[in-house]
């Protein structure tokens, strides 16, 4: 699956779409995604009234709430713009979800499908269309990579981030056992079925500390923060990393401005 | 040996009773470990069969549309299946319910004085429950699949739809059978093991005057009765009684002869991870003059269920593509930690999530669909394509309103509906559709983190709490334009 932007050309501009958990929780993760964009040159907008992109809601069974907050979210991209979101999650609500939220009014619909033409995942962005070429300045790390459900099944983010990874001699980048299963985030899953989704988290932080990486890195805060916060409890000092956290760390590009 | 006792049955599940069975379902280590490692093994060896993932897509894409191309002709092909099975000499019945598919069987069986029915598995038969019905009569009912005999012994239902038995471990079998099977001594050899099953089921064979099969693929254009297994007593139940009654859902359904051997292949290898099984039995008439060996007569049981409630939704109808691999429980991260049984329906994960709703109502069965991360890892492997986590969420929603202006009620529309949680929804719809007012919480939220409640519902369980950054992005992109 390698997308670009629907012209093929690379973009001067885009719009930065920071999901409402990076935005109160991860910050520091978008401020390093928003800088991997910018010292490729290209100018990042942040449309000030972004909220949610409505996934809590459509999960949950609340459709119309669900539709009502993603309708607020296609409104905030006039130009024609890719749209970066620092989460597969996110990212795959837009792409794929939003066109199925809007399927019974054909001109939401068709407004849901263009905008799902330009969402892309930020490793996906950095990769496919910004094309970057790395030179990495960091010291030997080993990590290990967890990418969310949905970025892997809906946005092939396992694929995109794994590449950008590639490019750092420095990193060594090592599997867990049982990569591809679910951290038992889930949004409303986590808090509706605690024991069942605390026994997911808890056997994911596991393997992914049993790998004896130094860090797990995801592009999702979502698992991100149901495995950190797991280690916390246990006392543990393993922790995870957004990529794009790890990515400014590598090329020391960390609160860069370009 | 006397009649088997069968575990209770269960119709009804309160939703309560879901999550407490899951949580004492997730303590216990043993479960746990036995299931993960089961697991791991399945989706180890269906892996092998599908060395290339390209050659898996062009499959998975032919099966899913010989399924959805049945059920687009549902009743044409139902109509055309009874013909020929008549025309076979093969009796069709028609059920709506599990009452009435019982009273058929049992009614066959009184009619030929019956005191013995050997059965080959059958799911739709834990479905209607029949073991109790043909009890209530004093017909002994038994399984003769090595893993559904297990579990009969022990009165319990499958755990699997597969394999029944895969809660159990050898030690906890053979002590099963040292207690159990008159003679029988304690064991913990697998070959032995099965000789003891297999030396009660021999006898049993010979004396039952009835065989009880399910039916993987019924093939309309034929009026053929597909049977795939591996142990050959579906064979058994199917030749040597002098009746066999055959039961299933009326979507196990395809046209053609030709459209078998794609959903064959599929199946084994996303169920067991086989290229093919021992046997595949193709059953057409009963025996014929001249013929050495056959039953007398012939029934199928077509049975609805719900499934017609599935049908009638254009999106809920691709429930019934599903061919009862099992793939979708064996890469489930819930099925996995819970086991079968807790989810207290016929048909446990994924499938069974999206399919008991439709058989048991949402008012048993509401919990169900949100016992998923919603991980996708079902769907990828489903060898006919199911959207399953988009039928979970389209339950979740039935679940919780009422019926959509010009869509009927499913049974049990709404039974999760809370006004609570109407409220809560309306509330972050305000929220997040007034960027204001999101903006103004998030300064609240980040300026007053310390006021972060330290019991958070779920997330605390088993996490530490989660607690606002001290600036949003929003505000570090601010504070950053100012510099």
């Amino acid at each position: 699956m390698q997308r670009d932007t629907p012209s093929g050309q690379r973009p001067k501009d885009v719009y930065f779409f920071a999901t409402c958990l990076v935005d109160l929780f991860c910050p520091e993760a978008g401020m390093d995604a928003i800088t991997l964009i910018e010292r490729e040159g290209v100018t990042v907008h942040f449309p000030e009234n972004q909220t949610c992109c409505g996934q809590p809601a459509y999960t949950s069974g609340y459709a119309d709430e669900a539709r009502a907050v993603a309708l607020a979210q296609m409104r905030l991209f006039e130009n024609d713009w890719p749209v970066v979101v620092p989460s597969g999650s996110c990212a795959g609500m837009m792409r794929h979800h939003y066109p199925k939220l809007f399927a019974e009014d054909p001109i939401l619909k068709a407004k849901a499908e263009a905008l799902a033409e330009r969402v892309f995942e930020l490793s996906e962005f950095l990769l496919n269309v910004l094309k970057v070429q790395w030179k990495d300045s960091g010291k030997p790390a080993t990590v290990t990579l967890h990418t969310s459900c949905a970025a892997r099944r809906e946005m092939g983010t396992h694929v995109h981030a794994r590449a950008l990874l590639a490019q750092l001699p420095g990193v060594n980048v090592v599997t867990q056992s049982h990569e591809a299963e679910c951290c038992g985030f889930g949004g409303t899953f986590s808090l509706k079925h605690p024991s069942i989704s605390s026994a997911m988290a808890g056997d994911k932080a596991d393997a992914l500390k049993e790998t004896g990486a130094e860090a797990f890195i995801s592009a999702d805060c979502g698992c991100m923060l149901n495995i950190n916060h797991t280690l916390q409890k246990r006392g543990d000092a393993f922790q995870g990393k957004h990529l794009a956290t790890f990515l400014c760390e590598r090329l020391a590009a960390k609160g860069e401005k370009a | 040996m006397s009649a088997h006792e069968n575990s209770q049955p269960l119709k009804f599940i309160p939703a309560s009773e879901f999550k407490q069975r899951t949580s004492e379902a997730v303590s216990d280590e043993l479960l746990r470990k036995s299931f993960r490692g089961a697991m791991d093994f399945l989706m180890a060896k269906r892996a092998t069969q599908f060395p290339d993932p390209v050659a898996l897509e062009a499959q998975r894409g032919l099966a899913e549309h010989i399924r959805k191309y049945s059920l687009a002709h549902l009743p044409d092909l139902l109509e055309q299946l009874e013909r020929n099975l008549t025309a076979n000499g093969i009796q069709v019945h028609w059920a709506e319910n599990a009452e009435q598919a019982n009273a058929i069987i049992v009614g066959i069986a009184q009619k030929h004085s019956a005191k013995l029915m050997v059965k080959g598995k059958s799911m739709v038969s834990e479905e209607t429950e029949l073991n109790h019905a043909m009890e209530a009569v004093g017909i002994e009912a038994l399984e003769s699949d090595m893993g559904e005999y297990i579990v009969q012994l022990d009165g319990e239902k499958p755990s699997h739809i597969i394999m029944p038995a895969i809660h159990k471990t050898k030690q906890q079998i053979a002590k099963l059978f040292a207690e159990k099977v008159p003679g029988a001594s304690y064991t913990e050899s697998v070959d032995e093991l099965i000789g003891i099953g297999r030396a009660v089921l021999r006898e049993k064979f010979m004396t039952a005057e009835i065989g009880l099969s399910g039916v993987n693929f019924a093939v309309a254009e034929t009026g053929t009765l597909c049977l795939v297994e591996n142990e050959g007593n579906g064979r058994m139940c199917t030749t040597v009684p002098k009746v066999h009654v055959a039961i299933t859902g009326i979507e196990k359904i395809v046209e053609k002869l030709e459209h078998v051997p794609p959903l064959f292949g599929l199946l084994t290898r996303s169920a067991t991870g086989q290229a093919v099984t021992t046997y595949f039995n193709m059953i057409s008439r009963p025996r014929q003059p001249g013929e050495k060996d056959g039953p007398q007569e012939v029934h199928l049981v077509l049975l609805d269920n719900g499934r017609t409630q599935a049908y009638n939704d254009e999106q809920m109808r691709s429930t019934l593509q599903c061919i009862r691999c099992g793939a979708c429980m064996n890469h489930c991260p819930v099925y996995t930690r819970v086991g079968g049984h807790a989810y207290g329906t016929t048909y446990p994960g994924p499938i069974g999530e999206i399919i008991s709703p439709h058989m048991m109502g949402l008012a048993a069965t509401h919990a169900l669909p949100t016992a998923s991360s919603l991980c996708g890892a079902c769907s990828e492997v489903c060898p006919v394509k199911i959207p399953i986590p988009d039928l979970l969420i389209r339950l979740r929603g039935e679940a919780s309103h009422d019926a959509r202006p010009g869509h009927a009620p499913l049974v049990g529309q709404g039974a999760a509906k809370s006004a609570l949680m109407d409220i809560v929804w309306a509330g972050w719809a305000a929220l997040y559709t007034r960027p204001a007012l999101y903006r103004a919480f998030g300064w609240l939220a980040t300026r007053f983190r310390f006021l972060t409640p330290p019991m958070q519902s779920g997330w605390t369980y088993s996490r530490t709490p989660l607690k606002p950054a001290a600036r949003s992005l929003r505000d570090l992109l601010a504070e950053r334009k100012r510099k």
